[in-house]
């Protein structure tokens, strides 16, 4: 059955600023795919296509087989990680999650302790009370995949949030990660610049050059074997 | 959202209907001898005022901005406080220093010299220094703190004497800004009434705007006021228009301060720095100290028009204020991401316009109606929003362009729309400036005298209308008094709405 349970990017073509992004491929829901190319080449673009920030130029993008063209970015299926600014800094930290439940934030008792439940499981159990300035970077990127948690989606953006870790606690958040993704169900992109990650966290690695989202293929093959355009952005003889 | 579009359209309309009201009242009327008179008054008093603010505020600047004293802070912030203070207020305290009986002329006389007249273009130039210097120094002082610190220190390195550091670092940046800082000064006083009005007056003194006045209240001439508010447009727009081209935003709220501090030539230029300040500081203190102590021993004995007047005057502040902070954050939110020229320009073309101007539009709509008197302060309310709100749109954009480019996205992809985007995104965020704009439009509204002198008979004046009288009718005491009491109750609300939103915004 064309469409299904799946997310599809159907003949896309985006436009930024005169910058062209084409492709065509599907992903499964459960699945992790990493998304590399060199800087520039249009990662977040993709994913901002959608999380529904960009107009298509030309195609479609469909989950379940249904157009997301028409559904504004707070609709679609999607909860999206940014680099940074993921958390309102105004706000409380239980604030912040409680708006991924209800945008007035009249949480029920019952949604409160929701609220509480996603801290704890991301570590950050009692912090709730405080501001994301008095987080540090880890802590701030646990509370937004505490959101991710409560809001479980389908599909979960990654854009580099957590490129400004040291080594050791991104591998963290990636575990992390994918517990999260695993206890909603969620197929994740997650946009990365270290082919250690992609082996780490993903199955399928789609890469980017010369403008095309080249289809997902089986992380470690890819890495094993490398086509040329990858072997010059990995720096591989 | 359907409010910007149908607010775009509405204030656009409020500018425009009078404006067509004026275009088609004074249409092929061919203004008198009298009216080009007051043309070319209106030019050259605005051209000579804005001549002498700017230059005289480059030494003021330039002291403030490489000599470090205590209290330095302290004169900064009084530099913005003429801002806010209502001319009618400056006409008084300048009357008390320089006029007829003032301090000045008791001087002269005592040292057998003549003495010097206020009234005429002297004193509303003076007037108009007066008010405008703080702006200008302020704003050149913004210019001398926006040389790059990392050109200071090559000039240091390299060993530059004064004038070298004149030519080739503060010349640029005072070639760049004086210009919009001129322009600015101009509309202001092109549109100025209220100095007019006391200091000015008289065939020979007469401004486009006093014209308008006298015109529309003494002699009932409707179709002259709206010729000569025609021509008042045109020079309006055309200034305005460059101006709004060539000026950066004034940064009022800004830190004035930084790390590397330029040269501090000592010998005869400290010296010339130091009597530069003290001069002006006398120049801006010795009015508003007159006034104090002129209107102190007469605050318990006021006249009985006076606090009916403060009420009204409160009212209208409050009211006007509210409706051009509410206008100004939905044009702004609106024209945020991408811009939107047609909200761009409803924001600004009040600009173009004085209060006396839309004042005889609205008179000329209103009239087949109903005596306009009884809308007296409606209209006040209205022409107050509309001539604060290019000020308020100025201070919110950069504000609204912040919040979109940092937190659009994440509010979008959380669906925070609506109600509850503003409760919980924009209002949180943009406290501080939304409370620093109200508190700039309720003290301009709180002090102006225009569009009320047109309508107002004697149950509608508000406190500056009545100060303006009581000057008029030389009660110099009560007027002082009457004088301290608006100006203790502008900056109040301008303090109690900028705390409000310092403290919202913690």
């Amino acid at each position: 059955m064309p469409g299904g349970d799946v997310l599809e990017l159907d003949h896309l073509m985006l436009e930024q600023g005169g910058f062209r992004l084409s492709g065509h491929w599907t992903a499964n829901p459960g699945e992790r795919i990493a998304v590399m190319g060199p800087s520039g080449s249009g990662k977040s673009t993709l994913l901002s296509a959608i999380a529904g920030f960009l107009a298509l130029q030309f195609g479609a993008i469909r989950w379940e087989g249904r157009d997301m063209d028409s559904m504004a970015p707070g609709q679609r299926p999607v909860t999206i990680l940014f680099q940074d600014q993921n958390l309102f800094p105004h706000l409380t930290v239980a604030q912040n999650l409680g708006l991924g439940m209800r945008s007035d934030l009249r949480l029920s008792p019952d949604q409160r302790a929701q609220v509480e439940r996603a801290l704890e499981r991301v570590g950050l159990g009692g912090l709730g009370t405080r501001r994301p300035a008095q987080l540090s970077g880890g802590q701030a990127s646990r509370a937004a995949l505490a959101r991710a948690l409560l809001r479980a989606r389908p599909i979960l953006l990654l854009d580099e949030p957590f490129a400004a870790l040291g080594p050791a606690l991104r591998q963290e958040m990636l575990e992390l990660v994918g517990e999260v993704a695993a206890s909603t169900g969620a197929l994740v992109i997650l946009v990365t610049h270290d082919p250690d990650d992609a082996l780490s966290f993903a199955e399928r690695t789609a890469f980017i050059a010369e403008g095309v989202v080249q289809p997902p293929v089986p992380t470690a093959r890819l890495m094993a074997n490398p086509p040329p355009a990858v072997q010059d952005y990995l720096g591989r003889k | 959202m359907i409010l910007a579009p149908a607010l775009t359209v509405l204030l656009l309309a409020l500018v425009l209907a009078p404006l067509l009201a004026v275009g088609w009242r004074g249409a092929g009327l061919s203004l008198g001898p009298a009216d080009w008179v007051a043309v070319r008054f209106s030019l050259t008093q605005a051209l000579l005022s804005a001549i002498f603010s700017t230059l005289l505020a480059i030494p003021v600047a330039r002291a403030l901005a490489r000599r470090r004293f205590p209290g330095r802070g302290l004169l900064i912030t009084l530099m913005g406080a003429p801002f806010l203070l209502p001319a009618v207020v400056a006409v008084l305290g300048l009357l008390a220093v320089f006029g007829r009986s003032g301090v000045l002329n008791q001087g002269l006389i005592a040292l057998g010299l003549p003495p010097i007249s206020i009234y005429g273009l002297q004193g509303v130039v003076l007037a108009h220094v007066f008010l405008n210097l703080p702006l200008a120094t302020r704003m050149i002082l913004q210019g001398w703190l926006t040389i790059p610190a990392e050109r200071i220190r090559l000039a240091q390195s390299l060993g530059f004497g004064s004038a070298q550091t004149f030519r080739h670092l503060e010349w640029p940046m005072l070639r760049e800004v004086l210009p919009g800082i001129f322009l600015i000064i101009l509309v202001i006083c092109l549109t100025s009434f209220a100095v007019v009005l006391t200091l000015g007056g008289g065939p020979s003194a007469t401004t486009i705007e006093l014209a308008i006045y006298q015109a529309v209240r003494f002699e009932f001439d409707l179709a002259r006021a709206a010729g000569l508010a025609g021509v008042q447009v045109a020079l309006c727009a055309l200034a305005a228009l460059v101006a709004w081209a060539l000026v950066r935003p004034a940064g009022f709220g800004a830190g004035l301060d930084r790390a590397l501090a330029l040269d501090r030539p000592g010998g005869w230029r400290r010296v010339l720095d130091g009597l530069v300040l003290c001069l002006a500081t006398a120049f801006l203190l010795a009015p508003l100290g007159a006034v104090v102590l002129r209107g102190l021993p007469g605050l318990a004995d006021l006249p009985p028009s006076v606090l009916p007047a403060a009420g009204r005057s409160i009212l209208v502040a409050l009211v006007s204020a509210a409706l051009a902070t509410t206008a100004a954050l939905t044009l702004a939110l609106a024209s945020a991401q991408p811009r939107a020229p047609l909200v761009e320009a409803a924001a600004t073309l009040p600009l173009a316009t004085s209060g006396l101007v839309l004042g005889t539009g609205l008179f000329l709509l209103i009239q087949p109606f109903a005596p306009p008197m009884t809308l007296a302060l409606q209209v006040t309310i209205l022409v107050n929003m509309a001539l604060s709100l290019p000020y308020l749109y100025r201070i919110l954009l950069p504000e609204t362009r912040a919040l979109a480019a940092d937190y659009g996205r994440l509010a979008d992809s959380l669906g925070l729309t609506g109600w509850a985007r503003l409760r919980w995104l924009v209002l949180p965020r943009l406290a501080r400036p939304l409370g620093f704009g109200a508190g700039i439009a309720a003290a301009l509204s709180m002090g102006d005298l225009g569009v009320i002198a047109l309508f107002a008979g004697e149950r509608q004046a508000t406190l500056p209308l009545v100060v303006s009288q009581l000057t008029g009718a030389y009660r110099l005491e009560a007027a002082a008094s009457a004088s301290l009491l608006l100006v203790v109750l502008s900056f109040a609300l301008f303090w109690a709405c900028d705390a409000g939103g310092r403290r919202a915004g913690t």
